[in-house]
């Protein structure tokens, strides 16, 4: 193993210049960074929130949209309840923040209200989230109760937080810090490089998608406000301009994105433009399948914030469960779009209240002391292995060298988010690089005490120590990517640190110091290793 | 040149019954893990605005805002795990922080800004309102369920490597860690944040590795001792691998030991927790891991012991 084969110094010499290249961009002054020829690298270390600051959004749900939305669900739920029960009512609205009927036989007011006991939904606090009242007239009215706002606001801030999260998470290792603030605000702070216009892209658009059916039967409207049947909506296209303006489809929702369990970016196969390719759950499918087939000749609506994206006609039953949304799409915005997709529909719209920059969540003075702390124990390491294996010690630490750099740079190139968590995981592949190195001079001192020469015993402590380093390494590997597969925020950034680290490490502590070991056994001679 | 390289101090062979002393280390273990269960049952463990939220305070300052004062003037006041950031073009900060020693909730925010507008003259509070954590419930489940899928990916591979038992070792002595851990956590009211995860993410990553460490070596044995007790064969893998841990949970420390000096800096609730895992992650091994192995017995057929062939030293 200690013979100097050329592969072996041509990638260990790769992999040092690599490293170099890659990490330099990190301690060059910004003026030299600028001139540097465009082939050479010139990303920095994405430092997260914690260690550099960046930028804070601060969002609002909107509650009067919120409200609105809820209140026509209300109506819905109504209307289900009354043709449930067989009573005949009319004049369904929503009016003043409440929603109002008119039954029209006066014997069923009752079994009416009986059958409204049904809607609304629960409050935390206990009792319901609606009240339903007697008005004259054989009116009903059904409002909710003021402390459900608040629980709706509540609710939605939730949920939009974890929609966010799994937004951000999906353009990359962003590590964003996302927070509730009072009763329907929430703060998302993202890192230093990170665009801020991205973000908000990517937060700003709700992404309900529906699917609904065009009622044929209706005409061609005018405008939003064109009057149609109760069991109708009227709903912009998407793109001005091409095919109809507005079209008028069933309030009833076939398929909604909820049903939705992957999107992705594709290719449209006839005219090769990029489109978003879809696959149903199966109740999604299900109900797909049967609305398709009881509507062949009819058109459906791919219906996304309350704009029609498209309207085909169906030519026949859609079996299966998949299916494409297609447009004017380019590539970015379809790839965008699947993402919202797979992340969910938001609750409730979002408005941006404030964008400002922020500092450094650590501050600056324990970033330093931080930096002093790792400086120090770096250098701690160094000293016990070189005054532990002697010249052994120094081709570890030579090789710890380069695993720094070789983190560094590919920790720069991958642009993840370095957090004070991914420290922690730096640490740790830093205790595991020089764990190989020891177990392989602990291996070389048992078999050169067993009686082997000095270059029998390095190269058969090497050939047995890699038993270990393998198993131990697969087992953190496993461990972290697993981890940055499942995990979120810090999790998800250590587990990348770690990966990297494991590679990095095994690489060095293997394969540099045995090529410097080999070189010295052919430059020394030495009657014994010294470490025996 | 004698004591350099100082490696040539340690002992060739050393002959300590680690397996000896594995009852004692059996009730020493019960007794922690008891202790750590108490603790967190009484006491829980004290988290800190990241898990539960707390108060957040926007204030704006006449010139640059003094970001070190006011973290310092947050801690003098008993503020819990007070965090403070700098905004805008720097004369402004965001400070959040949990209750206040000796306030109510209400009071807690207003005591607090009246203390600060003292220390700092001009210093205004431009608003004012609670925040949430930022790790949420379904944070915690996305990770506890990521480190349940990685220990059952571990236990697999462990079983394939070794044997079955093994991973189960390897597996409870985990669980004792990452229990004492969190006790530790729980005791020293450690404020729990963001990074304590990574620390007991990083405990479990470095006893991990030592486990795998001292199994390979006892597997190996095993193949090459096929006759002798369990016991005996435990405690010649662990003696031969003294020198091994000793300098490698060293290194560890040593990498550590740089933020150990400063009891105040962010750093050493972080670096504490990581060092108490390297010395339970090291013991456990020992202690909990080889213990189980040995009570359940290890399989030693002939077939096992084709490696062996092997061994003779070839020059």
């Amino acid at each position: 193993m200690l013979a100097l084969s050329r592969w072996k110094i041509i990638l260990v010499l790769g992999s040092v210049i690599f490293g170099i290249l890659f990490s330099l961009p990190n301690v060059l002054p910004d003026n030299v960074l600028a001139q540097w020829p465009g082939f050479l690298p010139h990303a920095r270390l994405n430092l997260g929130l914690d260690l550099q600051g960046g930028s804070s959004l601060l969002y609002e749900v909107d509650t009067d949209a919120l409200r609105k939305e809820r209140l026509t669900d209300l109506a819905e739920e109504a209307r289900t309840s009354l043709h449930d029960a067989q009573i005949e009512f009319s004049d369904l609205a929503v009016v003043n923040g409440l929603v109002s009927l008119r039954v029209t036989d006066p014997t069923q007011v009752d079994a009416a209200l009986t059958a409204m006991n049904k809607v609304g939904g629960a409050l935390q606090t206990g009792g319901r989230d609606v009240m339903v009242t007697r008005q004259p007239d054989q009116h009903i009215q059904i409002a909710f109760v003021p402390q459900a706002a608040q629980q709706d606001a509540q609710n939605a801030v939730s949920q939009s937080i974890e929609v966010i999260r799994r937004r951000i998470d999906l353009l990359g290792t962003k590590e964003p810090d996302i927070r509730r603030q009072g009763t329907n605000r929430i703060t998302i702070e993202a890192p230093g490089e990170s665009d801020p216009q991205k973000l908000r892209d990517v937060i700003g658009q709700t992404a309900k998608l529906t699917f609904q059916m065009v009622d044929e039967t209706a005409g061609q409207p005018q405008s939003l406000t064109d009057p149609v049947p109760p069991d109708d909506v009227i709903m912009a296209n998407s793109e001005v301009g091409q095919g109809q303006p507005f079209y008028v489809l069933k309030k009833r929702v076939v398929v909604s994105g909820e049903m939705l369990t992957h999107a992705q970016q594709g290719f449209d196969q006839q005219s090769n433009n990029p489109d978003i390719d879809f696959r149903f759950n199966g109740a999604g499918a299900r109900r797909f399948g049967e609305a398709t087939m009881q509507n062949v000749g009819k058109r459906f609506a791919i219906v996304l914030d309350n704009k029609v994206i498209s309207a085909p006609v169906i030519e026949s039953a859609i079996m299966g469960g998949q299916g494409q949304i297609t447009g004017s799409y380019t590539l970015e915005s379809a790839t965008q779009l699947a993402l919202l997709l797979n992340s969910g529909a938001l609750p409730a719209p979002l408005k941006v209240i404030a964008q400002e920059k922020v500092g450094a969540g650590l501050g600056a003075d324990a970033v330093r002391a931080g930096e002093i702390s790792l400086g120090i124990g770096a250098a701690l390491i160094f000293a016990f292995i070189i005054l532990a294996y002697g010249l052994f010690g120094v081709f570890a630490a030579i090789a710890l060298i380069v695993n720094l750099l070789m983190m560094f740079g590919a920790l720069s190139m991958t642009q993840a988010t370095l957090t004070l968590p991914g420290i922690a995981g730096l640490i740790l592949t830093m205790a595991v690089a020089v764990d190989a190195n020891v177990l392989i001079y602990e291996r070389m001192r048992d078999e050169a005490n067993a009686g082997r020469t000095p270059i029998s015993a390095a190269d058969t402590g090497y050939r047995r120590a890699l038993t270990s380093i393998f198993d131990a390494n697969v087992t953190t590997m496993i461990a972290a990517l697993i981890m940055f597969s499942f995990g979120a925020g810090p999790v998800k950034g250590f587990a990348w640190t770690l990966s990297i680290g494991v590679l990095t490490s095994v690489f060095t502590a293997v394969l540099v110091t045995q090529l410097l070991i080999g070189w010295w056994f052919r430059v020394a001679r030495p009657k014994a290793l010294p470490i025996a | 040149m004698r004591f350099w390289p100082l490696i040539r101090l340690v002992p060739r062979a050393t002959h300590f019954n680690f397996v000896g002393l594995a009852p004692f280390a059996a009730v020493l273990s019960v007794l922690l893990v008891a202790g750590s269960a108490a603790s967190l049952a009484i006491q829980k463990v004290n988290f800190g605005v990241d898990f539960v939220g707390g108060t957040m305070m926007e204030v704006s300052t006449p010139g640059p805002a003094p970001l070190s004062l006011i973290r310092q003037d947050l801690d003098a006041m008993g503020a819990k795990d007070g965090q403070v950031q700098g905004v805008g073009g720097g004369d402004g900060a965001v400070l959040r922080f949990g209750n206040v020693a000796g306030q109510t909730a209400e009071a807690g925010p207003v005591f607090v800004a009246a203390k600060l507008q003292t220390a700092i003259p001009g210093l205004k509070v431009t608003q004012e309102s609670f925040v949430g954590g930022a790790f949420s419930t379904e944070l915690m489940w996305s990770g506890l369920t990521a480190l349940g899928i990685a220990l059952g990916l571990m236990l697999l591979y462990i079983w394939f490597r070794f044997q079955l038992q093994f991973g189960l070792g390897a597996i409870l002595a985990l669980a004792h860690d990452i229990i004492l851990t969190i006790g530790f956590l729980s005791i020293t009211r450690i404020e729990v944040s963001m990074t304590s995860i990574a620390a007991l993410l990083t405990v479990i990553g470095y006893s991990m590795n030592e486990k795998v460490i001292s199994f390979d070596r006892l597997r190996e044995n095993l193949r090459k001792y096929k006759t002798t007790p369990l016991r005996d064969v435990i405690n010649l893998s662990e003696n031969e691998r003294l020198s091994r841990t000793i300098i490698t949970g060293t290194t560890a420390l040593l990498a550590l030991s740089g933020s150990m000096f400063n009891v105040h800096s962010a750093l050493f609730s972080l670096t504490a927790t990581m060092a108490f895992g390297i010395v339970i992650g090291t013991y456990s091994s020992i202690y909990v891991a080889l213990p189980v192995i040995l009570l359940w017995g290890v399989k030693r057929d002939e077939d096992e012991a084709e490696p062996i062939k092997l061994q003779p030293a070839r020059r």
